[in-house]
């Protein structure tokens, strides 16, 4: 058992906040299956196609038969501690920074001998459960866990490092008028949020959720992510206080190129979901990386909301999908300048959502509560991609297994003439 | 499959033992300290660095170069070169290499040397590139570097044969003991069981005391036939077995053994006699938790009875078993790859009767071990080599 972690006292400005530092990041091209299974959630290893042999650390060739066959396939995570140590001191300062730190040794039930991180609620010599998670390298890493659920286990100063938690966090929701708003406000708050900044644009303009959120307890602050000084100015304001970011803002209108008659439309949904981004990157960006050593309520999360069309584009919205593409490219960029600090990119890719500008699609849909609930998922685990609804994972299985066969799917016109 | 028995070592001979003064922190290459070894070992014998035909180098700090580089740097022209990057084994994997080159008369006169420098940042350095396994798999997690490693080893150790930090402590404290005779060792002041055992944490269960001090430094000797020593009428030592073995019980979920159970009685049957047979035992003491393990491995006891022989025995100079006698890497220093033939350059001195302040007395008999390279979670190399008395100083 854990003790529940209390929300952080008032930081005292004289003292020095802890710089940003990072374990280790380096590991060879093999190692990355890992880090790729534990983006979404997943415990992966090495399994030999030829020989159904286990084997890690990860390798170039089999290690029972040579073969080059060997895809990560999810792994099965009981195993027994057979070691461990408390590392008092390293010569890195990541860890010169956090220590006491526990590692040992599982023998896992299935074969491997791997070396782990300790979860506190883990008793020497026992049964463990193993798990991946990103550290704040961004590369994947395996933590033995106790084989039951603990309680708060994962307010455990481990678990505060290898996740996004949002409990004790300060949030800014960029959005108060997308259909989500709401809901994404009372999951972070049922989630432990401290704050829960909403960005309003055009104040003076009613909207019907506004009292939702005023029940939830939202603080409301003026944002416009198309206008670069509204951005700017509410980056002063709260920037060093910005735990995680989500960025829910979003235009979105039907129709490709053909479909309208100039770019008009376009130029939207660039200004919002593209150049939105960037320009709440640019205010909130700096400030955040370097506060993501900060204690409990340090700076941890970018989050972006995008349409699954970023990955292969859905027609009948095809300038919008191609503004989630711009979006996607430049979250990829983010998530690399970000990750010198350690400040973890997470991207909801989700289906059409159940917002009129999508009222035309058949279902299904994702519900606003449906995409919340993933959203606080998501920051819980870790991860830096999640697949809100059937339809994103659908999209996302079709696009690994072949994304050209995708496109054809995506883009079949009907039975011409 | 039967192995075939190895041809014996007859007729190799090891001469010339040297060790530089070692330096916690030096502004120099280890090009320098190789260079001060190899100089020191062909001027103690009166040869010239032209008379060397075989040269064999371990060193991690040497990059760019290897022993290519080397030879034009340090003007040799050799007709055998060997690189042997293998940390705590080197000695007796050089060894073995350089005897069957000098048997076969591909060179007649062979250096081998270990040296390495130790700059403020090396060994952060050097644990961050160490192998692809440690980068993937190990350092990311705590980078307690080899001390989390024999940590673990440690733990399971303790956990499995009720060994106890006081057991380790005996190594530890019989070690500074003897390198208070040793005036090139780097701890030169004494150790009590009690400080041992009070020592700050490094990480549970290892403890200051436990680990070794990286430092600069290099070591070396020279490998020839036995009619070139008597010809050049220098002290030497005869090599009467040699054993050498990598990645050994993989199978293993913790290393608790080494790579010497499997060619013990290869080494015993090529020495021609017993562990009892030993006046001095030179291990590789990085950590004190393989130096029980070298005990058992190479039958000085049964396995897991590592505890009860240190408690059974007096490891000092003048005790029932002299072991690690310069102080070992743990009082000595560890000079990176020289690490790796302290022990060895050792016992030659104990056996040609050249140990001066560590002499063991009609030391004729020497066994020395090596054990090298945690490339993810335990040691894969291991070395064992027994070298008789040929002529004393």
């Amino acid at each position: 058992m854990t003790d529940p972690l209390l929300a952080p006292p008032k930081k005292n400005p004289q003292r020095r906040s802890t710089s940003p530092t990072r374990p280790p990041e380096m590991r060879s091209r093999a190692a990355l299956g890992l880090t790729a299974a534990a983006a979404e959630g997943r415990l992966a290893l090495q399994c030999c196609a030829e020989c159904a042999t286990w084997q890690y650390p990860p390798r170039d060739a089999c290690v029972a038969c040579l073969s080059n066959d060997l895809p990560w396939v999810d792994f099965p995570p009981q195993g027994q501690l057979l070691a461990e140590t408390t590392v008092q001191t390293s010569p890195r300062l990541y860890y010169r920074e956090r220590v006491p730190w526990r590692i040992g040794t599982v023998k896992t039930d299935v074969g491997p001998i791997i070396l782990v991180h300790i979860h506190p609620d883990v008793t020497p010599q026992s049964a463990i459960h193993l798990t991946a998670h990103l550290d704040r390298a961004g590369q994947g890493v395996l933590v033995a866990m106790p084989p039951q659920e603990t309680s708060n286990a994962m307010d455990a100063p481990l678990m505060r490092e290898l996740t996004a938690d949002p409990k004790h966090r300060r949030v800014l929701l960029t959005d108060a008028r997308a259909e989500n708003a709401p809901a994404m406000a009372k999951a972070l708050k049922d989630a432990g949020a401290a704050i829960i900044f909403i960005g309003e644009s055009e104040s003076w303009r009613p909207y019907t959720a506004r009292a939702a959120l005023q029940e939830i307890g939202v603080e409301f602050m003026p944002l416009d992510v198309t206008d670069t000084l509204s951005v700017q100015t509410l980056a002063g304001e709260i920037g060093g206080k910005t735990d995680i970011l989500i960025n829910n803002a979003q235009f979105v209108r039907p129709g490709g190129a053909l479909a309208r008659g100039d770019v008009g439309f376009a130029q939207n949904e660039m200004d919002v979901n593209y150049f939105g981004m960037m320009r709440l990157a640019q205010a909130f960006g700096p400030g955040m990386c370097k506060r993501t050593a900060d204690e409990a309520n340090s700076a941890v999360a970018w989050v972006n909301l995008l349409h699954i069309g970023a990955l292969a584009n859905t027609p009948e919205y095809g300038a919008f999908a191609a503004s989630q593409s711009a979006a996607h490219s430049l979250s990829q960029s983010l998530r690399s300048e970000f990750r010198t600090a350690g400040l973890r990119v997470m991207n909801v890719f989700s289906g059409p959502t159940e917002s009129d500008w999508f009222a035309s699609l058949p279902p299904p849909k994702v519900l606003p509560q449906s995409l919340a609930r993933d959203v606080i998922k998501g920051l819980q685990a870790g991860v830096e991609d999640v697949w809100s609804g059937d339809i994103a994972k659908d999209v996302r299985d079709r696009f690994r297994r072949d994304p050209k066969v995708l496109e054809r799917e995506l883009t079949f016109g009907g039975d011409g003439p | 499959m039967t192995r075939r028995a190895p041809a014996s070592y007859n007729g190799v001979v090891l001469t010339a033992p040297f060790s530089t003064p070692y330096q916690r922190y030096s502004i120099d290459t280890a090009h320098h300290w190789i260079a001060r070894a190899l100089k020191g070992s062909l001027d103690s014998v009166g040869l010239k660095k032209n008379q060397l035909d075989g040269f064999s180098v371990s060193s991690f700090t040497l990059f760019p170069d290897s022993a290519v580089g080397l030879t034009q740097h340090l003007g040799l022209s050799t007709r055998w070169l060997d690189h042997v990057p293998m940390g705590g084994a080197s000695a007796g994997v050089a060894l073995r290499r350089a005897a069957r080159a000098v048997q076969a008369g591909d060179a007649d006169i062979v250096a081998c040397v270990a040296g390495d420098t130790n700059h403020i940042d090396s060994f952060r350095q050097l644990l961050s590139s160490f192998s692809r396994f440690a980068m993937d798999a190990s350092y990311p997690y705590g980078y307690g570097g080899p001390n989390a490693n024999f940590a673990l080893l440690t733990d399971h150790y303790m956990n499995e044969f009720g060994a106890t930090r006081t057991d380790f402590g005996r190594i530890c404290v019989s070690q500074r003991d003897n390198a208070l005779k040793n005036p090139r060792a780097v701890m030169q002041k004494q150790l009590t069981l009690d400080q041992y055992l009070k020592a700050r944490l490094i990480a549970d269960p290892i403890a200051l005391f436990d680990c070794v001090m990286p430092c600069a430094g290099a070591e070396s000797f020279l490998v020839m036939h036995e009619d070139k020593a008597l010809q050049l009428g220098i002290p030497f030592a005869r090599l009467t077995a040699a054993i050498e073995r990598h990645n050994a019980h993989a199978d293993d979920p913790m290393q608790l053994r080494g790579g010497w159970t499997l060619d013990r009685d290869t080494l015993w049957e090529m020495a021609g006699c017993t562990p009892l047979d030993i006046d001095v035992m030179q291990t590789y003491d990085d950590y004190p938790v393989i130096v029980m393990m070298q005990f058992e491995d190479l039958g000085m006891c049964e396995k897991g009875e590592g505890p009860t022989f240190v408690r059974d025995h007096d490891l000092t100079i003048n005790g029932n078993f002299p072991h690690n006698t310069s102080g070992g890497q743990l009082s000595a220093g560890q000079a990176g790859a020289a690490g790796g033939f302290i022990g060895m350059v050792e016992a030659l001195r104990q056996v040609t009767g050249q140990a001066s302040g560590t002499q063991v007395k009609d030391a004729a008999r020497a066994l020395v071990t090596g054990f090298g390279m945690i490339n993810y979670d335990r040691g894969l190399c291991t070395s064992a080599t027994v070298l008789e008395t040929g002529v004393r100083a």
